[in-house]
């Protein structure tokens, strides 16, 4: 009897230790997000935290070029995107890009070995003047999503040529043509390993549906959206919390997750980065369809594309918000006209200008040549003036496509094909990119992002 | 008297396998005889040792037919949704269901393989439901018994019927309806709570939780209470409804001094009944007026009152709205 005890009493210390084991060890780390006593917080495990922060260091910078010299599009041949760098600058960042991007391939990863550095043969170097472009646009135009810490190459690439999380549509495993699939309902990584659709990707981070599913009145007055739907903008949710480590409350007050009058500053972070990853995808990334082999393409044939680990890779702030692009000025916007050296005499002149404009006004000069003056003086040269209307639109054309888009979303596939030769002058061959993807089986699309075809509220039947 | 202070059943009473009452004509007949398996001795440490003969009769064998046919619908779309593949089966088991149709469908009749199996599983399992709910009426009149369980039942089998027909006639989609599946139910539970503002805020789902959670109570105290007393004979609580022992009498005084209020021996069971019953019956109101009724429970809460009121350290506003863009 006592030796049964016994070893019941050790049996039942094996399971209880065995049932602790699948326990993280306390104590969390815990850091308030809100209100107090609303357990807005996000909790951290400190070891994997650790791990985390020792994974999310960014290299050294390389030190400054050297000032002066002259232009990389007057030495080299076929600089497109960075032509106004001082050769220095230009090669210093060349560098930079080489052990971000390809540490070990080296320089022959996007340049023909025996072609010339000039020479486009290889999809690589197509491919990486448009990703600068996007960098830069991206620095310079979405600062509410990347604000001044902005993003270099590293910050996706990690010394990967490929960077290591991105996405493809998934079709899902193989089923029977007699059966629809329902884009759920499989153990997947990509939402945390729930039952909800395994890729929220394709119609939230490719295509413009509609992530709000709540209700924002007391009664129903005509919300059809259904709890399927909901499904999937929760899969979205998943991927986002997953991707940036951080759980529901570092946005939302979980009390009311549409109330943006209860939310942290975070969640409008949050809604402009789902925007830019959004245009990064149709403007960026899609374009390179055809120039891109068949070893970047999913399943179905559509590129690599971005989501949020794609940066983030598990930190609320990619590389925990160390401010990289800082010491890389040629990446924190389109390079202008003349290079920075151009630039800074011209800002120089325009202080100049408008100091003595002021003087003139001090003066009593009469105030019609006080007026002439000022605007010359706001302008810095009638050059640069030319460029930085190229850049404006440079920056707003990408945001056409997507207010197109959200008019006619039906008319979305045709008139992509259009759209996209209009962003490719930079790159040498005008071509017809293939329409952008059709997210599959139709059937799956019924439900959720399809208010469209969302069956009318019963009044109106 | 260590007899009682065990938790598992210490008396196990034996006698002679006892097939039952002859049945009335016209009966199906109870099918096995009565037996003590090898693990008897097992079987009396949770219940009564003698297994077997169990009646089925037609209501029990139409249900038995009617659930299998709905497991197998639900099991082979399940096999079906990872290519017929046994060992996708098993490893994403917990994962897989059969899903309603596309909302887009209404309260159409969809393809098989779109909702279409859905439905005809959903029926086959109701339909099984139901018959074996007739079946626990019937048993209880053939024994002269009571028929609170089968009401009890009833109760359960209202909520169930709320979540996968009531509500989604209601609402004039059957993809509002809840998927067969194990993680994909409580997704579901999930997304409908969130679809609709927050159940936190919806009282009858605060009813029902609280008679859940109280009927887990009722049955710790009830449990705790007898098996404390049986050693003066309390384990014969039908006796001591209405000729009180020393047992009920110390069972009684036990929750006096405790709480200054106790239920009897006859109470302490329409108590239990009772807010078991309730668990779904609120739950399934609360349902019921989910989308139907209040759009969101949150906005509701606020309109009666109910929403605490915090301050808002950093007040943010819908970017959406700054830029008029939708979403």
């Amino acid at each position: 009897m006592k030796f049964l005890n016994r070893k019941t009493v050790v049996l039942a210390a094996l399971g209880a230790s065995a049932i602790l084991a699948g326990c993280e060890a306390p104590p969390p780390e815990t850091i308030q997000n809100g209100y107090r006593g609303l357990q807005m917080q996000t909790n951290y495990n400190p070891r994997l935290l650790q791990a985390s922060l020792e994974a999310n260091v960014p290299p050294d910078a390389i030190p400054a070029a050297a000032e002066g010299g002259p232009l990389a599009k007057d030495v080299y041949k076929n600089v497109q995107v960075l032509g106004n760098l001082t050769v220095n600058e230009f090669n210093r960042l060349m560098v930079a890009l080489t052990n971000w991007v390809a540490p070990e391939q080296g320089c022959y990863y996007c340049h023909v070995s025996d072609g010339g550095f000039e020479d486009d043969g290889i999809y690589t170097k197509v491919t990486s003047r448009r990703m600068l472009e996007m960098t830069q646009d991206t620095n310079a135009g979405w600062k509410d999503h990347v604000a001044d810490t902005g993003i270099t190459c590293y910050t996706c690439h990690r010394g990967n040529p490929v960077p290591e999380y991105v996405w493809t549509t998934d079709p899902g495993p193989g089923q029977p043509t007699a059966l629809a699939p329902t884009g759920q309902n499989i153990a997947s990584a990509t939402v945390a390993y729930s039952s909800l659709p395994y890729d929220p990707f394709t119609p939230f981070l490719l295509q413009d549906n509609d992530i709000r599913v709540i209700g924002d009145t007391v009664l129903p007055q005509g919300n059809r959206r259904s709890i399927k739907q909901a499904e999937w903008t929760y899969g979205l949710m998943m991927h986002m919390s997953d991707a940036l480590g951080v759980n529901c409350t570092y946005c939302h007050n979980s009390r009311s997750f549409y109330s943006w009058d209860q939310s942290t500053p975070q969640r409008t972070t949050a809604w402009y980065a789902i925007r830019h990853v959004r245009e990064l995808n149709n403007d960026y990334v899609v374009p390179l369809t055809e120039i891109l082999p068949d070893s970047r393409k999913g399943p179905l044939g559509d590129v690599y594309k971005v989501y949020c680990t794609t940066c983030h890779q598990g930190a609320y702030k990619p590389l925990y918000g160390a401010p990289m692009v800082k010491d890389y000025p040629s990446l924190q916007g389109p390079v202008p006209e003349g290079g920075f050296a151009a630039l800074k005499a011209a800002e120089a002149a325009a202080a100049e200008a408008a100091a003595e404009a002021a003087a003139a006004v001090q003066e009593e000069a009469p105030p019609a040549q006080a007026k002439a003056d000022m605007p010359e003086a706001a302008e810095p040269a009638p050059e640069a003036e030319a460029v930085a209307a190229d850049e404006q639109a440079k920056v707003e054309q990408p945001a056409a496509p997507e207010v197109v888009a959200e008019e006619e979303p039906a008319e979305a596939t045709a008139e992509a094909p259009a759209e996209v030769t209009e962003d490719a002058p930079a790159q040498e061959q005008p071509q017809q990119y293939p329409p952008r993807l059709q997210y599959p089986p139709p059937s799956m699309m019924r439900y959720p992002p399809a208010p469209l075809q969302y069956p009318p509220a019963p009044q109106t039947r | 008297m260590a007899e009682y202070q065990n938790i598992f059943t210490r008396v196990q009473v034996r006698e002679p396998g006892y097939p039952g009452v002859e049945l009335p004509d016209g009966s199906l007949p109870r099918l096995g005889k009565p037996v003590f398996p090898w693990f008897s001795y097992w079987i009396g440490k949770i219940g009564d040792a003698q297994i077997g003969p169990i009646y089925f009769g037609f209501a029990g064998i139409a249900s038995l037919i009617c659930g299998f046919i709905a497991i197998e619908i639900i099991g082979f779309n399940m096999l079906a949704s990872v290519d017929w593949s046994p060992i996708q089966f098993v490893k994403n088991f917990f994962w897989l269901a059969l899903e309603p149709p596309p909302p887009a469908y209404g309260l159409s009749i969809p393809p098989l393989g779109d909702g279409g199996w859905w439905l005809m599983a959903g029926f086959f399992l109701t339909a099984s439901i139901i018959l074996w709910w007739i079946r626990t009426y019937q048993r209880a009149i053939a024994l002269g018994t009571g028929t609170h369980v089968a009401w009890a039942f009833a109760a359960a089998i209202f909520f169930y019927l709320t979540l996968g027909f009531i509500r989604p006639v209601l609402m004039g989609s059957w993809g509002e309806a809840v998927p067969f599946g194990i993680f994909p139910h409580l997704d579901w539970t999930a997304a409908i709570s969130i679809r609709y503002g927050n159940f936190y805020y919806n009282p009858f789902h605060a009813l029902s939780i609280a008679f859940l959670y109280g009927s887990a109570v009722l049955f710790a105290m009830h449990g705790g209470t007898i098996l404390g007393v049986s050693r003066y004979g309390g384990d014969r609580e039908i006796d001591q409804i209405t000729s009180r022992g020393t047992a009920s009498e110390r069972a009684m005084l036990f929750w006096r001094w405790t709480m200054g209020f106790n239920a009897t021996m006859e109470s302490i069971h329409r108590w239990a009944w009772w807010f078991a019953v309730l668990t779904v019956i609120t739950a399934g109101i609360g349902i019921l007026l989910t989308g139907t009724v209040v759009e969101n429970w949150y906005l509701w809460g606020i309109k009666h009152g109910i929403v605490a009121p915090y301050p808002s350290e950093m007040t943010i506003q819908d970017p959406s709205l700054l830029q008029g863009v939708s979403q």
